[in-house]
């Protein structure tokens, strides 16, 4: 037992530890800013499981980078890239979308298994892929995911209302004169940028603990949309810090640490919700003493 | 001013076939600015379809369709929509105040900072179409009238020069649909917008109409209420006797029957995003 628990949390020679995985941190970081942020519209537009698809398609596209010997993260690009755009202009329908998802899921996963298993060289490469590898992040690495990071952040921001009118209100949208199908591409490109950049973190089969457990747990206790993206943000980051930093000693994956924490917050956020749901609702600012509403 | 009566809409020899159904067939249409036109008929005659037309969402068979002197193709800044209702939902993280506003500023590109002239103006029609109680709840959890009156406030917040409004009244009860009604009135006298108002019952609307576009069995007819709301018209358009009965400012249709010519299931919509 004691055994277990100085594998899972193991702090000694920590200050060292944590020189050398700054660049992780950071880049754990931003990937927390993105996930937290795209995630709250992944939630509105009922993307969820587009997302799994996006994930697999861009693992398929690493894995086969990895065994051509070419950058790992363009191969992940390019893998997440097709999956978005495809979902994007065939899935514009909520059911489409999910059977197109379903389809391309085991295929891309079948396409990266199969490149893995040619690939030669480290084993820790092939399984960090899947489950994450966040501590091999390299410098100019690095320098790549930031700027795939501030890619995505900036075009959030400047399609950031008209998406969410999209998102939420499609048909009125329209009606004023939005271009809410080129928005809806737009926005895959995105979202297919985010999910590359969280493969080389948390992994293909993670990702969604990072673009959907937050803004799940955010929209939880909260419906404004001010403090939905902000929580949603600020538990993304709890996440993948918290979780690079409880995984360092031990020598294991962080993905499970980062999944844990990610869905313990989700948990609390629920019982928040629930306890509150039972209470009466909030915001209501008269008691309306009415006979027939 | 005063020669702004170039039409606010114009619908020119407008065909729409759904299938080998004929909903409509030359329609010929202007509508002035000001000017509060009823659309009514049974389920399933292309009632809300016109709308869509409009906004660019429904392509005609045949004809045109002009909004402010350009083709209506894809919608516009000028329009304000009151779709068919579809509840928010759960978990849709706005509140009623942020619906209303995504109408004023929602086709704002760039960072989402909300202006100070748009917070005065939601508290406004908020105000107007009585949602103040509930303006900062989340819009789902609103009851069916509720969220209707936001929507309500959403269309009118902008100030549009053409509204389209598709059943605006549902789910409300008699004094909202009077309230509402009243509103809508108000905003096109106000601000002269031509008010295009999709309804099974003309009842509440009836002092403001002032012409009808009656859609039935695959014809249309329009005119004034007086004009088009009699016996013999209405028995022509449905091919069967119907009578008219006009009685202290109201109006009954008795024997119509419902969905004549047509299926309703013509009239299903395509369930978007949110859906």
């Amino acid at each position: 037992m004691d055994e277990l628990l100085s594998q899972l949390f193991n702090f000694t020679d920590y200050g060292q530890l944590l020189a050398l995985v700054k660049n992780s941190i950071i880049a754990g970081a931003m990937l927390g800013l993105v996930g937290g942020l795209i995630g709250t519209f992944v939630m509105m537009r009922d993307l969820a499981f587009a997302v799994h698809g996006i994930s697999e398609l861009s693992f398929a596209g690493a894995a086969a980078a990895l065994l051509f010997g070419v950058n790992v993260v363009a191969g992940s690009l390019l893998g997440s890239l097709l999956a978005a755009i495809l979902l994007g202009l065939l899935g514009t329908k909520a059911r489409d979308r999910n059977s197109i998802t379903a389809v391309l899921m085991p295929f891309g996963l079948g396409l990266g298994i199969l490149c893995l298993s040619l690939y030669e060289g480290r084993a820790a490469n092939k399984f960090g892929l899947l489950t994450g590898q966040i501590v091999s992040v390299d410098d100019p690495q690095l320098t790549l995911l930031i700027g795939i990071s501030i890619v995505v952040l900036i075009g959030l921001f400047l399609i950031w209302r008209p998406l969410t009118f999209a998102s939420v209100d499609e048909d009125v949208a329209r009606a004023r004169g939005l271009p809410v199908d080129r928005i809806g591409i737009v926005f895959m490109v995105l979202l297919g940028l985010a999910t590359a950049v969280s493969i080389q973190i948390v992994g293909a089969l993670l990702v969604l603990a990072l673009l959907v457990t937050p803004a799940a747990a955010a929209m939880r206790v909260t419906t404004s949309p001010l403090y939905t993206p902000l929580l949603s943000v600020a538990f993304a980051v709890i996440s993948v810090v918290g979780g690079i930093l409880l995984a360092l000693g031990g020598g294991l994956p962080i993905s499970p640490y980062v999944t844990t924490i990610s869905f313990f917050i989700y948990c609390v956020c629920r019982l928040i919700g629930w306890a509150r749901a039972k209470k009466g609702q909030p915001g209501r600012r008269i008691e309306r003493v009415r006979v027939s509403a | 001013m005063t020669g702004d009566s170039a039409p606010v809409l114009s619908i020119r020899a407008a065909t729409l076939d759904f299938g080998d159904r004929q909903l409509w067939h030359n329609l010929n249409l202007d509508v002035a600015p000001g000017e509060f036109i009823a659309v009514l008929g049974p389920n399933g005659t292309g009632k809300s379809s016109l709308l869509r037309a409009v906004i660019g969402q429904q392509k005609l068979t045949a004809g045109t369709i002009e909004l402010l002197g350009a083709p209506a193709r894809t919608g516009s800044r000028d329009i304000g929509y009151i779709p068919q209702q579809r509840l928010f939902q759960d978990g849709t993280p706005l509140r009623a105040r942020d619906l209303v506003a995504l109408g004023i500023e929602g086709e704002r590109w760039g960072p989402p900072m909300t202006m100070h002239a748009t917070r005065a103006r939601v508290k406004e029609v908020l105000g107007q179409v009585g949602a103040t109680a509930y303006a900062d709840m989340p819009v789902a959890t609103l009851s069916g009238g509720e969220q209707q009156r936001v929507r309500v406030a959403q269309a009118i917040a902008a100030k549009p020069r053409l509204l389209l409004c598709d059943e605006p009244l549902s789910s409300l009860d008699l004094h909202h649909q009077r309230t509402i009604s009243e509103l809508i009135n108000e905003q096109r006298r106000l601000l002269d917008t031509a008010v295009i108002f999709v309804t099974h019952d003309v009842n509440p609307v009836l002092p403001f109409v002032d012409r009808v576009l009656y859609l039935a069995g695959g014809r249309f007819r329009i005119g004034t209420p007086d004009e088009v709301l009699r016996s013999e018209v209405l028995s022509y358009m449905y091919n069967t006797p119907i009578e008219v009965i006009h009685s202290r400012g109201r109006v009954a249709v008795l024997g119509a029957p419902e969905g004549y010519g047509v299926h309703d299931h013509l009239e299903h919509h395509r369930t978007g995003g949110g859906a």
